[in-house]
């Protein structure tokens, strides 16, 4: 779809920025730039919507010549996201969202049913639309600023470092978003950072970039397996090479199953199957298994002298992962945000099992005491 | 006619009002108007100017420096050189004006300008704004209050060089004042185009800072700022 070819920009003086740069991008792939600063990711990422502009090379985008293309257009029909997130401080966030709508000419109608829409998408209310960005926190508007970038159904979207400036709980919140969202929308995401946790858990490839040339391009696994040399290995960090042994595991293979009640059941109930099953949580879900919410012994014991209804006690926030996903991700996120287990889910929301931090202790376990059983 | 050397200067003061309301209120308007035009036309070349120097840098320090050079000029000399070109009345006062308000408008707005988040450019950029899109939908709005600012400086300034341009025939309240310099125990007519003048000065400013402020956009809707609080629980 995007296709890069000998791609160069040098700057007054001869310093090369980026130097002979080739890959080909598909559809729908999320695609890292990564390298340490100076590397060349952000220059070799302003030059697909022409930000900058490129000293020789070609990119053709769908066999266009992007250079014969006018800029303003081009830029119209590209998401772009940046670090500092530069919402418009004096317009409203439904104004923000549609505004390259606006620079395209859509009717008001059209503009406000797309706000509405997107909104949705990003776990906002739709009164929001209404505030001023200073009234957001700084992850709501990296949120809004991401919805800006697919509000005039741009196929492509540019992020740079859009995530960097936000802490690491947030941080960790929008990627799992991000990664929806594309996989969702099948948008093809390029995507700049210094941060290989993040280039490893977003992206379908990744190009490691080393001062203006690119190192290695490939797929995080085989960049984990195969670094292409000293410098890839250094950059990755040796930590990382050792953790991926164990992580070809997926959720699937390792997790137990979840005690649920279906949400039309008492609490006296629920209370008699915890007591059975000896369990302290309880997952709630609809006639058809899917994951509805959870509910556990501190809440029965302070909703139990006002409600018998499950509905109304269980709470709705309950964090999973997708079938499929790689166990080590899992551990990842229950140690970041600190829970104590973590659902996992099939393509139809239904739930089918359960990581809990007994699984962290496995991991550890085969780890250290693993691998010198096979050599024994 | 009542006595004049009995009454003291506030009831002559008062007096002088009830006799002469009319055509102190005349020259109020007068004066006001002549402070008003030469503003608007300082703001119809000194708001592009600001905007010209804010995109090549090159030329603001030059031209920042001649409207500086414009300001250092006492009022009653450029007054005095204007009339010798242009002969006495209004115009010339205008045109006085004019000079005067060139620089807080032409500076405010290059500040305006140039002090804008360069994200904000960069982000609006590349949305694929038109340049032109960037300044009315991104840059105007944003430094409008700090221009709105440079026009009320500017206005301020105007009211006092319009008082003196009475000296070249202008008329305005400074005409009142120099009848009250030139009369004996002129005390109270003198206080008669004086309190005028300053009372319009206050007026502009402070009418032009409420303005000034409904066009900041970070203060816009601050009630709602309670209701988004509720909300993120």
């Amino acid at each position: 779809m995007l296709k890069i070819e000998h791609l160069t920009k040098k700057y007054r003086g001869g310093k090369k920025a980026v130097n002979d740069l080739n890959l080909e991008i598909k559809e729908g792939e999320f695609i890292a730039f990564i390298g340490t600063s100076g590397s060349g990711k952000t220059t070799a990422l302003r030059m697909i919507n022409r930000m900058i502009e490129p000293s020789s090379g070609t990119i053709t985008l769908n066999g266009k010549d992007l250079s014969k293309m006018n800029p303003v257009t081009l830029r119209r029909s590209i998401g772009y996201v940046i670090q500092q997130i530069g919402l418009m401080p004096h317009m409203t966030i439904r104004e923000n969202i549609t505004l390259v709508p606006k620079l395209l000419k859509w009717s008001k109608d059209k503009k406000d049913e797309t706000a509405e829409k997107l909104i949705g998408l990003v776990n906002l209310p739709e009164n929001y639309l209404d505030l001023y960005p200073v009234q957001l926190s700084g992850g709501q508007q990296q949120r809004i600023g991401v919805l800006r970038a697919l509000a005039a159904n741009q196929d492509i979207i540019l992020m740079d470092e859009p995530f960097g400036a936000l802490d690491p709980i947030t941080r960790d919140t929008l990627q799992d978003l991000m990664k929806d969202l594309q996989q969702r929308l099948g948008k093809t995401v390029i995507f700049v950072t210094h941060d290989m946790d993040e280039a490893i858990k977003l992206a379908d490839r990744i190009c490691i970039m080393h001062n203006g040339e690119m190192v290695q391009f490939d797929t995080p696994d085989e960049i984990l397996t195969h670094p292409a040399n000293d410098f890839v290995k250094e950059f990755i960090g040796s930590h990382r090479l050792i953790q991926e042994k164990p992580s070809a595991k997926i959720v699937d293979d390792v997790m137990i199953k979840p005690v649920s009640i279906t949400l039309e059941k008492s609490l006296d109930e629920a209370i008699k199957l915890m007591v059975s099953k000896r369990v302290d949580t309880l997952f709630v879900t609809d006639g058809h298994g899917r994951l509805l919410g959870y509910l556990n012994v501190e809440m029965i014991t302070s909703a139990r002298h006002t409600t018998q209804s499950i509905a109304d006690t269980m709470n709705r926030e309950v964090e999973f992962v997708k079938t499929g996903t790689k166990l080590q991700d899992s551990v990842r996120r229950i140690l970041i945000r600190n829970l104590k287990n973590i659902t996992v889910i099939d393509e139809e929301k239904r739930l089918i099992g359960l990581i809990t931090r007994a699984n962290i202790v496995d991991m550890v376990y085969d780890t250290i005491w693993g691998e010198e059983n096979t050599e024994q | 006619m009542k006595d004049m050397t009995k009454l003291n200067t506030f009831e002559q003061f008062m007096y002088y009002f009830q006799e002469n309301g009319m055509y102190v209120l005349t020259q109020f308007m007068t004066h006001f108007l002549i402070s008003v035009y030469g503003v608007l036309l300082a703001a119809l070349f000194g708001i592009p100017i600001g905007i010209l120097i804010a995109k090549y840098k090159k030329l603001a320090s030059p031209l920042i420096t001649i409207a500086n050079i414009i300001q250092t000029i006492p009022a009653l000399a450029l007054l005095a050189i204007l009339m010798l070109g242009m002969g006495l009345g209004k115009t010339t006062v205008i045109v006085a004006v004019f000079l005067y308000s060139l620089l807080p408008i032409i500076k405010n707005t290059y500040t305006g300008i140039t002090t804008i988040d360069n994200n904000l450019i960069d982000s609006g950029k590349g949305m694929g704004m038109t340049r032109l899109q960037v300044l009315y939908m991104i840059e105007l709005p944003l430094s409008l209050k700090v221009i709105i600012a440079g026009i009320r400086i500017a206005l301020v300034i105007a009211i006092g060089i319009t008082a003196i341009g009475a000296f070249i025939g202008a008329g305005g309240l400074g005409d009142i004042i120099i009848r009250g310099t030139n009369a004996t125990d002129g005390t109270a007519i003198i206080l008669a185009g004086a309190i005028p003048t300053a009372f319009m000065a206050i007026i502009v400013d402070v009418l032009l800072s409420v303005v000034e402020r409904r066009m900041d956009p970070m203060r816009r809707r601050k009630g709602d700022q309670l209701k988004v609080q509720s909300l993120q629980e």
